[in-house]
């Protein structure tokens, strides 16, 4: 028992982030380039209208701007400490991402009700959709667990797990600070980790194909074939 | 001048029997395939009626079009609004919008155990397979020319008088026509211009407007933007799709499926060829200059100048030749009777139509049914479609161009008549021409293209040139024994 999971650590921590970003990277390429016509956010607002709304907006805001914070913990995790050198402020951005996460829980929560509930929602859901609502729910469930029991989580995250996390990118993955860490965190970077790597096999790839260009090109398009 | 080409269409209402053949060949070729089932690229709508979608003129309703305060802009998501709405679309129409598809238990007529009734077929859901209750159709209010819960509601009747609607509907005069619908292939489409992932295009070369399958996002703004809801979300692959006007066939040289199975012979497809230069300054057009701003675009084919400009442009003399046998130049720019529908949405819509004389009015008096006037084909004025209800579908409310479009064809009846039966008088005739601005040739052309419309003066379909296209992807030798172009693998939808 003991061996397995002296293990597990290495095997979760420093051998899944690869295998992950590599069946990412290659995995995203090939269906792009085999099979572009699977790139689609898949929508379902067509079959039902209503509860769209109400689980769609708050998913998408929350999720958004929580990742977005997580960036940048990893890109500028002094200034974050630095922010929050000051408790007032430490609270405030504390206070801003538990309450994004739990707008992100909600919408998630809503949105598998609509797929459970919803009759023709159901008809389009495939077993990838509901694997990867099950994954996000464990993701962003622990996300907020770790944001109300294990403060100060942008504290931490800008002091430890960002360095962690760099360290897989500079192929030398030092495990000291995870391994250390309670089981929630562990849980919660395993299952982004899983994410990563189960991303090109779920409609998540609808993030890869975000139509940034639409802001800036002209509003008609004409294509000639010569 | 940037003369482009456009393959156009003229439908003449007053011909349509609303017999729904198109709808089915249309059908029958391009929307039988799971998660297509619903749309219908091409329907039939009963006037005054609600259509389908379920009242798609009402863009208070669905924010389709474009909208112009100043500049033009998107009702539903330009710019500005997607990037907040891309999660939800506020105007994506649902399926409730149109009708859910259904097939019919049949196999339980064969297989009901005995009883005391006689088994049915039951209708069943083709997207959950489960039983349903028929609530609507695409069709459902078809021929219900007067009723409260359809006729009454038409977008259309606004602005009506009280009298006006009880000419309407009053249940022995009550009239209907038949409208027929596909896309329009715009000049200024608003479905190319709300794609966030520049999906949708119009084709340089002969304006028709498509999807790109493949990088189609499934974002969904296209149905939400097109006024005329000719955009539709196929739920099961996650894309959107809609009328190509058979591009395969015209390619070939063929009429598309609806145009070439329509019974009453009312359509008519021709090139036209327009100033690209000068869209967004016609589609800016006040409203009541707006059906004069886009006849503007469309240029005289037998001009040497414009002659010189499309070949500067490189437009191949097949298609100036096309575009100077188009029927549709006759009749929109020529005889000027066929007109745009709903311009007011300013698309710019490329699919013009012959406004419909209505029958004779007719009244009852002790028991005799009776014409009211006994003027021949009667006063266009008096028609049992009021003029205001025509002003609204094809003339931005206005009701100038549709007098003049029904006077002219009724002139050509009376002329006709003049001369074929002889029972009215023809000096009446020609003065009745001359008071609808028509040329005794001019009323020939009407009728032969009316009447007697051969398939040839139809339909004028340039050759598509498409060796080019084929030299497009590069060296033709590649493609030699291969399955031909394009990609076929099937639309599987993604995970
Ligand atoms: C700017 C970035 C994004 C855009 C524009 C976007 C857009 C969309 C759209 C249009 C849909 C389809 C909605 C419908 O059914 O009508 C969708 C669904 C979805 N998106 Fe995103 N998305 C983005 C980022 C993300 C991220 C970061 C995640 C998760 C980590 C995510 C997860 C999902 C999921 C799980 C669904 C399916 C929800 C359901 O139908 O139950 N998206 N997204
Ligand atoms: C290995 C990568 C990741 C690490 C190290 C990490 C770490 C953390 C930490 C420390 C917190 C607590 C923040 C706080 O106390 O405010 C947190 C919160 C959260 N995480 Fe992650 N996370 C990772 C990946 C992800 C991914 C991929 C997702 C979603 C797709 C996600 C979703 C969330 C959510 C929803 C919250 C709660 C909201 C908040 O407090 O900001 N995380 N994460
Ligand atoms: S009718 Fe016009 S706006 Fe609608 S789909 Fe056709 S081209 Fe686009």
């Amino acid at each position: 028992m003991t061996t397995i999971l002296q293990y597990l650590d290495p095997l979760l921590f420093a051998v899944l982030p690869y295998v992950a970003l590599f069946t990412f990277f290659l995995m995203t390429i090939q269906r792009y380039r085999a099979a572009t016509f699977t790139y689609s956010s898949l929508s379902s607002q067509f079959l039902e209208n209503r509860r769209h709304f109400w689980g769609m907006v708050p998913f998408h805001y929350g999720i958004l701007l929580v990742l977005t914070g997580h960036v940048l913990g990893l890109l500028i995790p002094d200034r974050i400490l630095a922010w929050n050198s000051h408790p007032l402020r430490l609270y405030t951005l504390e206070i801003t991402g538990l309450a994004l996460g739990l707008l992100a829980l909600v919408g998630l929560v809503s949105l598998l009700l609509r797929r459970i509930g919803t009759s023709n929602v159901r008809v389009v859901t495939s077993p990838a959709d509901w694997i990867l609502h099950a994954l996000l729910l464990l993701q962003v469930g622990s996300g907020v667990y770790l944001a109300v029991f294990h403060p100060w989580g942008s504290s931490w995250y800008a002091a430890a797990a960002a360095p962690y996390l760099w360290s897989i990118v500079k192929l030398q993955p030092q495990l000291g600070f995870i391994s250390a860490a309670p089981l929630a965190v562990k849980l919660h970077v395993t299952g982004a980790f899983l994410l990563v790597a189960l991303f090109p096999f779920t409609r998540l790839v609808h993030i890869l194909v975000v139509p940034n260009p639409y802001l800036w090109r002209k509003p008609q398009v004409v294509r000639w074939y010569r | 001048m940037d003369v482009r080409s456009q393959i156009s269409m003229v439908f003449h209402l007053d011909k349509c029997l609303g017999c729904h053949t198109c709808s089915i060949a249309c059908k029958n070729l391009w929307t039988d395939r799971k998660g297509t089932e619903y749309m219908w690229w091409n329907n039939v709508e009963t006037k005054p009626g609600t259509g389908y979608p379920t009242c798609w003129e009402d863009q208070q309703k669905y924010q389709g079009g474009w909208e112009k305060n100043g500049k033009l802009k998107l009702r539903s998501t330009g710019k500005a609004k997607i990037v907040a709405n891309i999660f939800h679309n506020p105007h994506m129409p649902s399926m409730d919008d149109y009708y859910e598809p259904w097939t019919y238990d049949y196999q339980n007529l064969f297989n009901a155990p005995e009883g005391p009734d006689q088994p049915i077929a039951r209708p069943v859901s083709k997207v959950t397979g489960e039983y349903i209750e028929i609530e609507s159709g695409p069709n459902w209010d078809d021929d219900l020319g007067g009723s409260p819960l359809y006729a009454r509601n038409d977008p259309n009747l606004e602005g009506l008088s009280e009298a006006e609607r009880q000419q309407l509907f009053a249940i022995e005069r009550l009239v209907f026509f038949y409208f027929p619908r596909i896309c329009n292939h715009c000049l200024n489409p608003a479905c190319v211009a709300a794609c966030p992932s520049g999906a949708l295009y119009k084709r340089g070369e002969d304006g028709i407007v498509l999807v790109d399958q493949k990088r189609c996002r499934a974002w969904r703004a296209c149905v939400a933007a097109c006024p005329y809801k000719k955009v539709f979300y196929n739920w099961f692959t996650g894309k959107s799709e809609k009328c190509i006007l058979c591009f395969p066939r015209v390619e070939t040289g063929q009429a598309p499926a609806c145009f070439h199975s329509c019974v009453g012979r009312i359509r008519y497809l021709g090139v036209l060829l327009y100033d690209a230069e000068r869209i967004e300054e016609a589609a800016n057009a006040a409203g009541n200059e707006l059906i004069d701003a886009q006849r503007s675009l469309i240029l005289d084919p037998f001009d040497p100048e414009v002659i010189r400009a499309a070949e500067r442009k490189g437009l191949p003399e097949s298609t100036i030749e096309a575009a100077q046998k188009s029927p549709v130049y006759q009749f929109v720019k020529v005889w000027k009777i066929a007109l745009p529908p709903h311009l007011e949405f300013r698309t710019l819509p490329m699919l013009f139509y012959v406004p419909p004389m209505s029958p004779v009015l007719a009244n009852r008096q002790n028991d005799v049914l009776d014409h009211a006037s006994t003027d021949l084909f009667h006063d266009i004025e008096e028609a049992r479609v009021p003029m205001k209800f025509l002003g609204n579908l094809l003339g931005v409310g206005n009701e100038t161009k549709l007098r003049y479009a029904l006077r002219k064809q009724k002139a050509v009846r009376w002329y006709r008549r003049a001369i074929t039966v002889g029972d009215v008088d023809l000096q009446t005739a020609q003065k009745m021409l001359r008071e609808a601005d028509c040329t005794a040739e001019e009323a020939e052309g009407i009728f032969r293209m009316t009447a007697l419309c051969p398939a040839e003066e139809r339909f004028v379909i340039p050759p598509s040139h498409r060796e080019q296209a084929a030299e497009m992807f590069g060296d033709v030798m590649d493609r030699k024994q291969g399955t031909g172009f394009g990609f076929l693998s099937a639309p599987r939808r993604g995970l």
